[in-house]
């Protein structure tokens, strides 16, 4: 045997180590396509020593409590006190204008106890886009997705610009949006105090805006409404 | 009786083994280790049975329903919470009242158990994310939760690690919008695709995210 040539057993063995490396580069080139594959079964932490902490946090799991909300229902009768980005402190909400839309005698006040300006319009536009819309259409027509997508099974609200809410005081306005009525359900929970006035602020656009001629716009921007209209918009 | 020899050809079995054995095999598992063990393979994709079939595609797609009619506290809190059974009945007290895939919902709003919703995008708790800050810096859903309009079953897509956190507090400008449009969905990708940055008002103060340790860790 020259000694140039290696062993016939070490061919075979080197020819061996060879296939299975080729096996695993192909093998992991195969497992590549894989990373971040869709799975159910929950995330794997390798070192997961701290990563699940003996706190609850918001809206965990309680081994405590029998209905295993680690977040205590809050009792009906609690009331904030303050809050830190409420400028005007209202200690235990105790301004029934404000926070319940109606006078001493408890009739719905007639004009909102916030000043209307241009923030408060957008924020309310924002706002009714967001919890409103839905059902009431953007433009408050009361046509939203929800009803034409709800297979009958919500009835059309009544349009926001008809002549009776028109002349509906702005407590009526809060304390629907606040408490809900007829098919409507109380948005108390979604939408803070601040925001409800303002969406009642943006009603009340819409309730204009139905009604307005182009005249009423400033002549500047007259211009812009003409050529959407003209768009077919 | 004749000593015994090794065959010269023994001379090769170490290097040889080395080479083509053990340096193979720990190539393969330093980089599977390195291409494997990260969050861009175990957290991506995570796309849990929800006890409930709810579609974000149908009522934030479809729909076109804004993210914040359920997840009402994003904006002011740390944490975008799930919406109670009282948000859900909103329109389906109404809507659907019949339908087996409601049957949850409608047993949760009777007895007063909350649904068990499973968490997807679940940070280790030493990370103390808050969505509020991010949502008024003018960084959109979309940016962490991917195009959540467009998911039957909501998948985690970005892996949620340190170092991809990090890449958008050092270089924040491919995340930043308009805060008004943070809940508007395929402007990232309209963005990435045109190499434009989404549309901002100039005269917005840039954020400054923080990049020390107590920026995210108490």
């Amino acid at each position: 045997m020259s000694p140039r040539q290696p062993h016939p057993e070490l061919r075979s063995a080197s020819a061996r180590a060879g296939t299975a490396l080729a096996a695993a580069v192909a093998l992991s080139a195969l497992l590549a396509g894989c990373r971040g594959g869709t799975s159910e079964d929950p995330p794997i932490h390798l070192v997961g020593d701290m990563d699940w902490q003996d706190k609850r946090l918001p809206q965990s799991e309680s081994l405590v409590f029998a209905d295993k909300r680690a977040q205590r229902p809050i009792d009906p009768r609690t009331v904030a006190h303050s809050r830190a980005h409420d400028d005007r402190a209202r200690f235990l909400q105790d301004d029934d204008a404000y926070f319940h839309g109606v006078d001493a005698a408890g009739k719905p006040i007639a004009r909102m106890p916030v000043e209307v300006d241009a923030a408060l319009l957008a924020r309310g536009e924002e706002r009714f886009k967001i919890f409103c819309s839905p059902c009431h259409d953007n433009t408050g027509s009361g046509n939203g997705v929800v009803i034409q997508r709800g297979r009958g099974g919500f009835p059309m609200p009544v349009a926001l610009y008809v002549e009776r809410l028109k002349d509906s005081p702005d407590g009526e306005i809060f304390e629907t949006i606040t408490k809900g009525r007829n098919n409507m359900p109380g948005y108390a929970a979604q939408i803070p105090v601040e925001d409800r006035w303002a969406i009642v602020s943006w009603v009340r656009v819409l309730q204009q805006s139905q009604a307005a001629k182009i005249d009423d716009v400033p002549a500047a921007d007259r211009g812009k409404i003409l050529a959407a209209e003209k768009e077919g918009m | 009786m004749s000593r015994f020899l090794f065959p010269k050809w023994s001379n090769k079995v170490l290097p040889l083994g080395f080479f083509f054995g053990l340096g193979p095999a720990g190539t393969a598992v330093v980089a599977g280790v390195w291409y494997y063990g990260t969050n861009k393979h175990f957290e991506v994709g995570y796309a849990p049975e929800q006890p409930v079939p709810f579609s974000h595609k149908l009522h934030a797609g479809d729909m076109g329903m804004d993210c914040r009619y359920c997840h009402s506290t994003v904006e002011k809190g740390a944490f975008a919470s799930v919406p109670p059974t009282q948000t859900c009945m909103n329109c389906h007290e109404k809507v659907l009242t019949t339908s087996p895939n409601l049957a949850k919902v409608r047993e949760s709003w009777k007895s007063d158990v909350p649904i068990e919703w499973v968490k997807v995008h679940n940070l280790p708790d030493y990370a103390y994310f808050d969505h509020s800050v991010h949502l008024s810096a003018g960084v959109g859903c979309e940016s962490c939760h991917g195009r959540i309009d467009q998911m039957p079953i909501v998948e985690q897509k970005e892996p949620l690690s340190m170092g991809w956190c990090l890449d958008c507090h050092r270089a924040p400008e491919a995340h930043l919008r308009d805060p008004k449009d943070v809940t508007k969905m395929g402007m990232l990708e309209a963005s990435q695709k045109s190499g434009q940055p989404m549309a901002r008002p100039a005269d917005l103060r840039k954020p400054v995210p923080p990049q020390n340790c107590s920026g995210c860790h108490r």
